[in-house]
């Protein structure tokens, strides 16, 4: 099984890479840019088939280790 | 009093942090490895800066759950002095031994160069020796101080007078009410982002950050009495 996470910047917590990224894609006339935000992907391949316990597993995994979540959120998907 | 520098990979001011305590009070000093899982023999554990484990994931993410950091749990609960430098502050963090999170700087900028610090706690147990509201003259070497936490957990701090230090001046990095370093609600952990242990004598530009070393000894010896020593 795969399990895809994504652990993103919680909205009220500043994001200076993204404000640096947005500001360049509008140098580059990419007006339309209202905001960036810079998150991290994860591909985690998962030695099980439950799908019950993957979710529980990468769950606890996510807040363990995988994101902070006084700065961070995370969420995930499971595949196969 | 003994004191232990704790080494993970990519520590690089653990040299700067033992030659500071043998500078400013010359009291017993060990490295510790990572990997070591008994600390009991120390009463104070100095979680030095640089790059633990490259930063990987997040700064401090991996560091804090080496082996050696269960100790550092423990010693922390048991009432011993902890102080996490720069990377070592971002690894208490981590590790939920101080409150909130250290992300990067507002600038994006590595900002490496002395401040003024304000003491706003001068009742810890590194801070005893400063005066309150004192500002000392301390360096920063850090691309990501920038202290963050929610509004409810800095109301705390400042309730808590967990609040230690203060940037004086221009705020370097973004960082939360200017907060350059704060203890746990019992005060016996302290995290901040300067570094003290280069500041130890004026031909490093500064012996502003030898009173931490000198407070420490200090409070130690008031709590196993004034006989102790060594």
């Amino acid at each position: 099984m795969k399990a895809t996470v994504y652990v993103t910047i919680k909205e009220n917590v500043l994001d200076p890479q993204g404000n640096a990224v947005q500001g360049s894609l509008q140098t580059l006339g990419f007006d339309e840019v209202a905001k960036v935000r810079i998150g991290k992907y994860m591909e985690l391949t998962l030695d099980t088939t439950d799908r019950a316990v993957a979710e529980e597993r990468v769950k606890a995994m996510c807040e363990k280790l995988l994101a902070n979540t006084v700065i961070e959120d995370y969420r995930f998907e499971l595949e196969g | 009093m003994k004191f232990a520098v704790i080494v993970f990979p990519g520590s690089n001011c653990d040299l700067d942090m033992y030659n500071a305590v043998v500078d400013t009070v010359g009291e017993q000093v060990d490295y510790v490895w990572h990997t070591a899982t008994d600390l009991s023999g120390y009463d104070a554990i100095l979680v030095p800066g640089g790059f633990s484990y490259g930063d990987y994931l997040r700064c401090g993410a991996i560091a804090q759950l080496a082996p050696v950091m269960n100790e550092v749990r423990k010693a922390a609960a048991e009432g011993k002095f902890v102080l996490g430098v720069c990377n070592g502050f971002q690894v208490l963090t981590e590790a939920g031994l101080l409150p909130g999170a250290l992300i990067r700087n507002n600038s994006l900028k590595f900002r490496c160069h002395p401040v003024g610090l304000r003491v706003e706690n001068a009742n810890t147990a590194f801070t005893r020796d400063y005066e309150q509201g004192e500002v000392v003259t301390i360096p920063i070497a850090h691309g990501e101080g920038n202290y963050y936490c929610d509004e409810e957990t800095l109301a705390g701090l400042k309730a808590n007078g967990q609040i230690v230090f203060t940037y004086d001046g221009a705020n370097p990095n973004g960082s939360v009410a200017g907060i350059a370093g704060i203890s746990n609600e019992a005060g016996n952990v302290v995290g901040m982002m300067p570094h003290p242990e280069r500041a130890v004598s004026e031909l490093l530009g500064s012996a502003d950050g030898a009173k931490m070393f000198t407070s420490v000894l200090n409070a130690w010896r008031e709590r196993n009495g004034a006989a102790s020593t060594r």
